[in-house]
């Protein structure tokens, strides 16, 4: 019954308060109280308590006074008989565990004891999860690529049970961490990152499989990652804990898969998941508590049969997930996309400057191609791909549809990279006539063929562009002279592609396009995509959303018809300011596309990268995620993306996709580029070729070189020294306010 | 139980034995009293009118409802209206006169006049001062205080607008009060405007009679039960869990055994307090005794029972059965549901009566008058007079040794708690339940106990037929007295004879299936628990139409009439036991039933039959179910509607809603 779970929650809450404040005291005696702490990559502080309580644990001093809170929450166990009520108690421990759980992690961290490694193997775990990762997931949390998580805590029967669970996951497009041990059923104690690893289990992000660590006080990892996006996306306020607890029981659809025997600890850290609405399924005989209202539906459910666990889990979480996959032997699906084929595994392999190779789509007629056929066009095809190594490999899509329109040529053929990828064991890279293709040993074991190539082109563009294409026909060239004879026109079509796409400018287009795919996460964002400017995420442009309309009306992109320009010079269009009010949640009133002072867009939280305001340098500097050192404006990107996300409009600060800076529109209000007086290195390699021709338009050819980076300067004093020497144009301009 | 074969007084078992001792003994009691004078056959059926003094006429007679006339003219749909308005009236100002005290103890306590107590919950005043829209934030404690204090006593005397806490109700609830004109202006004022209606020559007619009644009823519920059950959660603690005893075992026989009853919490928390000082053990120890043991009885036991755990005796009918324990050294008594009886009764055992109110005097009584400014004088002349008193106790007396462990303490605000702790406590898991299934409906079960009937019986057949039916009990008063002195208040009754959905919620929670939420002036906190539950969403968004009903199965006072009213008038359907004192009027019955409900969702019945008032119950909350499209209720089966969520569903779910807030997406 529900009490033995209260009672072992309640209990573990005093023990994991007693670690804790050991841990602390030790610390402070060693440290001294005002030692500074933070978790690597956070602007979030100890993110669990910052977003409950809004208080910032910046020293050993203020960890102290947050377990003092977590104090507050212990309580004492129900008797055996006329108990008093327990549930609200327990769920109290359970945030009093995950308060403590942080503090336990905070310091393993200052010794050095985190990421934990596992020491029968020496897999060294994730351990924090950086705001960063966060902030990169984002696109995938909205697109249905990562539409729910698992946190397995424990440890399967056996390796191959283990497996196969997460295998399911995998190809459900769940994200999975990993925490916790159990004995399996040879009574070793173990968990589920050593049975991966011993099945030779790819893990890591790239496959959504994340080993926090080796306790069950790492799940608070995974917490704490949810917990953030309450604040990243949702626009949540730290404090406001019932908005954030509200968030992740409606937007996050995490669950935790609990193998094994359970302790006090792990009903615990259960009891603190409850509290954020993720429930949990145990595969052992243990009480469940069915009643619902904290989570969606039920709190603890058990599920002895580990084929059904998976999809009980998924009920028990209302959790939704369709998958589409193609005809092949081997798995498919987005978790699969970032595994790596590495030479010595690799049965075969095409392009990659090796072999002639290219990747083309074109539009025919409805009855000039047959739908689901694939054509293998060479000699000795076969002999050649079971002899291994390396082949030529020119593929053609060819597409028809009522709908179809060239403009979309390009957003098909972007996605071939992916077709391929998803499939487990199959590698890819690059595109157009630069691509690189490589199966894995083991699917060439499993049965794949050279046809499935073709075959998954065939399925997955029908499900990607449903109403766009009526019929799709494949056609695989294998020798040399054919490749590279198509090859050429392909070139030639890509290049009149190029020529067109850039004559696409906003003033040439009466609509644009909404983007509300992140509103499943923050609910008050809308992206406004012109052709000139792409969504934040830099996943999404113009062409991309006129054709997801096309696929799907009703969809997450909606067209705005611009109306009557109200100011053209900052970008603001009638239209665009009706669309807004009625689709932001009351968030936005009015917007300029092309300026960051006034009305600025508003950011979901996975943007690229950020623009801010150097007001004394009288320009704006540019960061991208992922980048962890100090910037001029005297915070670093994580703690800047705290002030630019949640949907809400924060005049000079704005969170812009990375090809946004090299469009014509980039503050065309503000001055445009001749604003950048400070950008990473990163970026001014990742847009170099496009920016210098952007400055040569401008008149400002050597712009590149003025722009200070992190190596010139830091800092706002350093960056003024600079940008005095240097001359940059930027002081010359109007003042920015 | 008994084995004679006459017909039983009590249904608490050890009541029934005092009762037989008592008749052994030759001492009578109300149930004595109650076989020999029968009701008033007119009076009872509200056809005798005596606002005047050309009558007292009766209105009786074939086609009494058409024909029968007062020496005025006055019908007999009016003189049942009047009659009743007039009860509204009296259980109006007995609560409300409670809380005008309280209201001006918290005033005292503020301005430093009185010091035996403090502000104990600071938490509940900045919630009633965010009510108020009285600034907390930064403020001295008693500053806020003095100003919540001060604008409660606005209230009282209040002669326009709307009492303050009329904003708490549901929107549409109070747009119901102020479409058919019935939100409270001042307490006082509607009392005293209802005294000059049913005055002679005044209002006749009954429906615009019944209408100031269901004003008055509102002042009540909304303004003087609330007020008073708010501010003694302040001043004393806002309830949390807590173990306590029911029925006459509670007595000790090695102790001082000091008993408060009657209503008022303030004289009570003194003695409760300067009962367990050292000093007064002590004294009791100088007079052979090995302790203080404090219980209750009624109210007063129920408010420090809350807080405090002290035990309690039981409710109105066991007043007489305690004295006859012989073991109480001292009853003291302040208010209301009092019987006047115990005096003579108690000069045949040692016990001393003590009258406390400077409103409330008996004869034959010892009177130390309740100090308002120096509680805690008065708590200790009490006491020492029961330690005095102990040496004298005989053997003489029935004593009885059963009692029953209890969990009471259920504040709104702890049954918020209770479903979600600190960070996700709210309605949602009730409204959820009640939606799956697994809880029936709720029913709020309160009011006297009755020596008409077989005592507390019907609490207790209603109580243990509702829950083995799924649908989850709050009690008050002399409703919970009842059920803890059956052994019904512990979360294994639960477990033991819910109902299979009932149960799991019990399970889930760790309570029992009646929740005890105070005295009887604590029916305030049945309207803010299901003024949540409309707030949270899922069910109806205003109290009525809920799957909720009232039972008042013993009623005898005034007061519960009063609370009946203010119930139906929010929007709840009330059953009565026993006579009902409209009977006669067909009209007026009609009115309080069929006009009731379409106007306010509410009504009141009177049904002395205990089957049909458990089947009217059932049926009122299947109907609600029905009209509020929830899944049907079918014993054993329950369960959420699923509705998996993919990424364009997740997408349109509302922004910005409530926690818990259900949405349409999760319909």
């Amino acid at each position: 019954m529900s009490k033995l779970i209260a009672t072992a929650a309640i209990n573990a809450a005093h023990g994991l308060f007693k670690t804790a404040e050991e841990m602390l005291d030790k610390a402070i005696a060693e440290k001294g109280k005002d030692f500074v702490f933070e978790f690597p990559d956070t602007a979030f502080y100890l993110p669990q308590i910052y977003a409950m309580t809004a208080f910032p644990v910046k020293t050993l001093a203020d960890m102290k006074v947050a377990l003092e809170m977590a104090r507050e929450m212990l309580h004492d166990a129900p008797e055996d008989t006329l108990w008093k009520p327990y549930l609200g108690e327990a769920l109290d421990s359970g945030m009093a565990t995950l308060f403590c759980e942080e503090i336990i992690l905070a310091m393993r961290y200052l010794n050095g004891q985190e990421p934990a490694t596992d020491p029968e193997t020496g897999y060294v775990y994730n351990g924090f999860i950086t705001d960063t990762i966060q902030r990169n997931l984002g696109i995938q949390l909205v697109d249905g690529r990562m539409p729910g998580f698992a946190a397995i805590i424990g440890a399967a029967p056996d390796d191959d049970t283990a497996a196969k669970i997460v295998r399911e996951l995998q190809e459900k497009n769940i994200l999975t961490f990993l925490s916790g041990t159990a004995k399996d059923k040879n009574g070793n104690v173990t968990n589920v990152t050593q049975q991966l690893l011993r099945k030779g289990v790819e893990l890591g992000w790239d496959t959504y499989i994340v080993p926090l660590g080796p306790d069950t006080e790492h799940t608070l990892y995974a917490l704490d990652w949810s917990i953030r996006a309450s604040m990243i996306f949702g626009g949540n306020k730290p404090g406001d804990y019932k908005a954030n607890l509200k968030y992740t029981k409606d937007r996050v659809f995490a669950f935790a898969l609990v193998l094994g025997e359970l302790d006090d600890v792990k009903w615990s850290t259960g009891a603190g998941a409850i509290n954020f609405g993720y429930p949990a399924i145990c595969d052992t005989e243990v009480p469940v508590i069915h009643p619902t209202g904290v989570c969606t539906y039920e709190h603890v459910e058990v599920e002895l049969d580990h084929d059904k666990i998976v999809q009980r889990a998924f009920e028990v979480r209302g959790l939704k997930v369709t998958v589409e996959k193609p005809p092949i032997p081997v798995s498919y699906g987005p978790a699969f996309e970032g595994e790596r084929i590495r030479k010595e595994d690799m049965f075969i392999e095409f392009g990659g400057q090796r072999t002639p190779a290219f990747e083309w789509v074109r539009t025919k007629e409805l009855e000039e191609i047959e739908d689901g056929k694939v054509v293998l066009v060479g000699t000795d095809i076969e002999e050649r791909y079971k002899a291994g190594g390396r082949m030529p490999l020119g593929i053609v899509i060819d597409v028809a549809g009522r709908k179809m329109q060239s403009d979309f040529e390009a957003i098909i053929e972007r996605k071939l990279h992916h077709n391929i990828n998803e499939a487990q064991g199959l590698w890819h890279m690059g595109q157009r006539d630069i691509v690189w293709m490589r199966i894995s040993n083991q699917a060439y074991k499993d049965g794949i063929t050279l046809e499935h190539i073709g075959t998954i082109h065939n399925t997955m563009t029908h499900n990607r562009f449903k109403s766009i294409v009526d019929k799709v026909q494949v056609t695989l060239y294998f020798d040399e002279k054919d490749v590279l004879e198509l090859q050429e026109q392909a070139r030639a079509n890509y290049k009149e592609r190029d020529h067109r796409l850039a004559g696409l400018t906003d003033e040439s287009v009466e609509t644009y396009y909404s983007c509300l795919l992140c509103q499943s996460f923050a609910p008050s964002h809308v992206c406004v995509i012109s052709p000139e400017r792409l969504g934040l995420c830099g996943a999404y442009n113009w062409l991309d959303c006129k054709a997801a309309y096309e696929i799907d009306p009703t969809g997450g992109n909606q067209p705005i018809e611009k109306s009557t320009v109200l100011d053209e010079k900052q970008g603001r269009w009638e239209g665009v300011d009706k669309y807004l009010q009625s689709n932001s949640a009351g968030a936005v009133e009015s917007l300029n596309l092309y300026t960051i002072m006034d009305n600025p867009m508003t950011s979901c939280g996975c943007f690229e990268c950020i623009v801010a305001i150097i007001p004394e340098a009288n320009g704006i500097m540019l960061v991208q995620r992922g980048h962890t050192g100090e910037t001029p404006v005297g915070m670093k990107f994580s703690t800047l993306a705290g002030t630019v996300g949640g949907g809400t409009q924060n005049p000079g600060f704005m969170g812009i996709g990375v090809n946004f800076i090299t469009s014509r529109k980039f503050l065309y209000a503000d001055g445009g580029i001749k604003r950048i007086v400070w950008m990473t290195k990163n970026l001014k390699e990742r847009i170099a070729e496009d920016f210098k021709q952007r400055c040569e338009e401008e008149g400002v050819p050597d712009l590149m070189d003025k722009i200070a980076d992190e190596t010139i300067a830091e800092d706002s004093e350093k960056l003024m020294e600079h940008l005095a020497n240097v001359g940059h144009p930027a002081l010359e301009m109007d003042p920015m306010f | 139980m008994s084995n004679h074969n006459k017909p039983v007084k009590s249904a608490g078992s050890s009541a029934e034995e005092i009762i037989e001792w008592g008749e052994s003994h030759e001492m009578e009691t109300c149930f004595d009293r109650a076989d020999r004078l029968k009701p008033c056959p007119i009076g009872e059926t509200g056809a005798c009118c005596r606002v005047c003094h050309m009558g007292p006429c009766r209105l009786v007679g074939k086609n009494a409802e058409e024909e029968a006339r007062g020496v005025c003219g006055a019908t007999l749909a009016t003189v049942a209206a009047r009659n009743f308005l007039r009860m509204i009236a009296a259980g109006t100002s007995a609560h409300s006169d409670h809380s005008r005290d309280m209201a001006n103890t918290l005033l005292a306590v503020a301005t430093g006049e009185t010091t035996d107590f403090k502000i104990k919950d600071v938490r509940k005043l900045y919630k009633v001062a965010g009510i108020l829209d009285i600034e907390f934030e930064g403020r001295e404690v008693n500053e806020v205080a003095k100003d919540v204090a001060e604008t409660f006593l606005q209230d009282f005397g209040r002669q326009n607008g709307e009492l303050n806490y009329c904003k708490r109700a549901p929107e549409k609830t109070q747009e119901r009060w102020k479409k058919y004109g019935i939100t409270p202006r001042g307490i006082d004022r509607e009392v005293v405007e209802t005294m000059h209606r049913t005055a002679v020559g005044v209002d006749h007619d009954p429906d615009h009679l019944l209408t100031q009644g269901l004003r008055t009823a509102l002042a009540d519920g909304w303004g003087g039960c609330m007020i008073s059950t708010d501010i003694t959660d302040i001043l004393f603690g806002t309830p949390m869990p807590i173990k306590a005893e029911a029925s006459f075992g509670i007595f000790k026989e090695d102790e001082v055994n000091m008993v408060v009853h009657g209503h008022e919490p303030t004289l009570a928390e003194a003695i409760v307090e300067v009962g367990s000082s050292q000093e007064m053990i002590d004294y009791a120890k100088s007079k052979g005794a090995k302790g203080i043991n404090i219980g209750g009885m009624c109210c007063t036991a129920n408010e420090v029972l809350m807080r405090h755990g002290i035990p309690t005796a039981g409710g109105f009918t066991n007043q007489e059965l305690g004295i006859m324990t012989g073991l109480i050294d001292a009853l003291s008594v302040d208010v209301q549901c009092i019987m006047p009886a115990i005096t003579q009764l108690s000069k045949k055992f040692h016990t001393k009566i003590i009258t406390t109110s400077p409103k409330a005097m008996i004869q034959d009584a010892i009177h130390i008058e309740h100090d308002e400014h120096h509680p805690n004088k008065t708590a200790r002349e009490i006491l020492k007079l029961a330690c005095d008193n102990f040496p004298n106790r005989t053997k003489e007396g029935s004593h009885i040794s059963e009692k029953f462990p209890l969990i009471g303490g259920f504040s709104d605000e702890y049954i918020e708690y209770m479903q979600g702790g600190k960070w996700r406590g709210s309605y949602r898991p009730l409204n959820d339940a009640i939606a799956a299934g697994r809880v029936r409906g709720v029913v709020g079960l309160a009011g006297c106990d009755n020596p008409r009937v077989a005592s507390t019986g019907i609490h207790k057949y209603i109580a243990r037929e509702l829950i083995k039916n799924d649908v989850l009990i709050v009690s008050t008063g002399c409703g919970s007295a009842a059920c803890g002195s059956a052994g019904y208040l512990t979360p294994e009754m639960a477990l033991e004879n819910a109902g299979p959905g009932l149960r799991e919620v019990c399970e889930a929670i760790g309570i029992p299936p009646i929740l005890h939420l105070g005295a009887c002036v604590d029916n305030s906190r049945i309207l803010t628990i299901a003024t949540n539950m409309a707030k949270e969403g899922g069910l109806s968004d205003e109290i009525g139409g809920m799957p909720a009903v009232g039972i008042a199965p013993e009623w005898m006072s005034e007061k519960a009439i009063a609370i009946g009213v203010y119930f139906a008038a929010s929007g709840v359907p009330v059953i009565f036991g026993g006579e009902s004192p409209v009977g006669a009027s067909k009209e007026v019955t009609r009115i309080m039933t069929e006009v009731w409900m379409e106007r306010y969702m509410g009504a009141m019945h009177f049904e002395p039959d205990p089957e049909k008032m458990l089947a009217m119950a059932l049926d009122y909350i299947d109907k609600a179910r029905e009209a509020l499209k929830l899944r049907k209720y079918e014993p054993g089966k329950f369960g959420a509607e699923r509705v998996l969520m993919d990424m364009a569903a997740r997408r349109v779910i509302t922004p910005h809603a409530g926690v818990g807030g259900i949405n349409d997406a999760e319909r």
